[in-house]
């Protein structure tokens, strides 16, 4: 009786997990969509809570309050820090797989040999190849976001990385094979496979620059995922298989869409080290950008009927969300068509500028998906640029030679006008220098973010009285 | 309940996978989950029947998630991070089980680092979703 109550709550806690993802569609329904995951999630410990054979009260208690004392805080952090909370549960989930294939594959062998089938010991290898560089990884990758002192920002690249990383995860998958097939004999193997593999996804990050983080935390999502199939493989879970499976195919999505916004592939994204192209810097003539004053450009926004506002990482970085929202207001008032034009990788991790902005309280239609907007963009009066770069490059259109070729951008360049707000000319993270700044119809504003749009923001409501 | 919500501009459903195909796929795929209830002994044979939910699974999820508005996909992955960490269910009965001390230690960590993800994504998405607001009534 109690076997079938655990089996019927694991099957209605697969069919809510599947409906949660379905109700994530649209933003009025997505709420129900939390309430169907927790839901399924109580039924599942509460049924694995009565299984037979729990004994370890005290533990189990004990891990379960030191979670949600960690759980809670990390539930609070300012909406710029959510790709490294992200990051974070990724190593998490990894961690989880990991120290459960070790403790799986150490009590079956001291329980008896026969119980490590060669089925069983393909998937214990998956998970702790997986699991544990999936942990390092994403540990790497939230302690690059966060700017961890230690941690180098910039890409990182020596002389045959990729050879060697390649070599190091060619041992790690050897050891693996000789495991399966002799899972008692050469024992002493597992603690190599769980260290190659942890050394692993420390290298695998170490080249990986802010640009590439939306497709790096897309692709740690889907190993994280992959790692709880292979967890549900080795404890014979079905509700693990489906749930790491919902988990593992949103992740490759996710990183497909990464992908595809770059223009690039996974293997060029991980083993492509794109910090390096800098070094072709554009000489010959010196070109010139043009300055304007906030009051200059509050003018220009003040006649404007239609604009199009590009927010980019500088936007999060400078914490600008809420003045964004101000100038909207007061542009609104003017009875301003105002739009927001988000690009796939603007940011740290897919989706970041919507978040931000919805924080911002903007209503979510008026965030366009970049190529609705492109088909606007000749009718726009102003497009206003905060902390965007490559995205907005038309290089990207044209120029063969530029490491960003072909990546679909946004036609910042095909308005009647551009205001780019940028904190000092130099490049972006792909040191690539931006045509937009140069072309006739563009004028910068320099400064923090925060502070360009708040002046801005001064100089409208200071006039407004005056009409 | 209402699966297909009326397109509105902010929603792209590109290749979308139309409902029926997922909720049929769905079927096929408890169905062979309920029936599958052998004994976890030590499988002589390959258990092709996990394989089957796993592929099925993965079809599932891509079908849902293509359909997932743009706009959500911060909350998407904080949302399948804190489910995928139903592993919270293995890490239980490693820990709770009488086994020797290290395995139980190792499996009140997971159990942790599970319960950590559970509790912070569910909440952070929750958090998120509450800021979506709707289009303001009466404007264009």
């Amino acid at each position: 009786m109690r076997q079938l109550l655990v089996e019927a709550s694991s099957l209605a806690a697969a069919v809510l997990f599947i409906l949660s993802l379905h109700w994530m569609n649209h933003p009025r329904t997505a709420r129900r969509g939390v309430l169907g995951g927790v839901s399924a999630m109580a039924l599942a410990v509460v049924a694995a809570l009565l299984a037979s054979g729990i004994v370890n009260w005290g533990w189990i208690g004990l891990a379960i309050a030191l979670g949600f004392a960690v759980g809670i805080p990390l539930s609070w952090v300012p909406l710029t820090a959510v790709p490294q909370r992200t990051a974070l549960s990724h190593a998490f989930g990894g961690l989880a797989a990991g120290l459960v294939g070790t403790a799986k594959y150490y009590l079956w062998l001291t329980e008896g040999p026969e119980n490590l089938t060669a089925f069983r010991m393909v998937a214990v290898v998956a998970e702790i190849l997986l699991g544990y560089l999936t942990f390092t990884g994403s540990l790497m990758a939230a302690g690059k976001l966060q700017e961890v002192r230690w941690i180098p920002q910039r890409p990182v690249t020596y002389p045959l990385q990729n050879a060697s990383n390649l070599g190091l995860l060619t041992i790690a998958l050897i050891c693996g094979v000789l495991l399966i097939f002799r899972p008692v004999e050469l024992a002493v193997l597992f603690p190599v496979v769980i260290a190659l593999a942890l050394a692993f996804g420390v290298l695998l990050i170490i080249p990986i620059g802010g640009a590439d983080m939306p497709t790096v935390i897309s692709l740690l999502n889907a190993y994280a995922g992959l790692s709880a199939v292979a967890m549900g493989f080795v404890l014979d879970n079905k509700l693990l298989v489906t749930a790491g499976a919902l988990d593992g195919s949103s992740g490759l999505i996710l990183s497909i869409i990464m992908c595809r916004a770059m223009n690039r592939s996974f293997s060029n994204v991980l083993f492509g080290a794109f910090g390096q192209l800098q070094a072709k810097a554009a000489g010959g003539e010196a070109k010139v950008a043009k300055a304007e004053t906030a009051e200059g450009a509050a003018q220009v926004l003040e006649t404007a009927s239609r604009v199009v506002i590009v927010p980019g990482y500088g936007m999060a970085v400078a914490q600008a969300q809420h003045r964004v929202r101000e100038l909207f207001d007061q542009l609104r008032k003017r009875g301003a068509d105002v739009k927001f034009a988000i690009h796939p990788v603007a940011g740290r991790m897919p989706g970041h500028m919507n978040v931000l902005l919805a924080e911002a309280d903007i209503p979510y239609d008026r965030l366009v998906e970049m190529e609705d907007i492109n088909l606007e963009m000749p009718q726009v009066d102003v497009v206003l640029v905060i902390g965007a770069n490559d995205v907005v490059n038309p290089a990207a259109r044209h120029d063969k030679g530029s490491p960003i070729y072909g990546m679909p951008i946004i036609d910042a360049d095909k308005a009647r006008m551009c205001l780019a707000i940028k904190r000092t000319m130099n490049p972006g993270f792909a040191g690539i220098e931006n045509e937009l700044y140069f072309s006739e119809h563009t004028y910068m504003l320099f400064g923090d973010a925060k502070a360009v749009v708040g002046e801005l923001v001064k100089q409208l409501s200071g006039t407004s009285g005056m009409h | 309940m209402n699966l297909m919500p009326p397109s509105s501009p902010c929603v792209r459903g590109p290749r979308a996978i139309p409902m029926p195909a997922c909720l049929a796929l769905g079927t096929a795929l408890l169905a062979g989950s309920a029936h599958a209830a052998e004994p976890p002994a030590a499988p002589a044979a390959p258990d092709v029947g996990m394989l089957y939910v796993f592929v099925l699974a993965t079809f599932i999820g891509l079908g849902v998630v293509l359909r997932v508005s743009r706009l959500l996909h911060t909350p998407l992955m904080s949302l399948t991070n804190a489910i995928s960490a139903i592993a919270v269910v293995g890490s239980i009965a490693i820990t709770g089980q009488d086994h020797p001390g290290f395995v139980t230690v190792l499996g009140g960590v997971a159990l942790f680092a599970s319960m950590t993800n559970i509790v912070s994504g569910f909440l952070i998405t929750d958090r998120m979703l509450k800021m979506f607001k709707r289009p303001e009534a009466g404007k264009s």
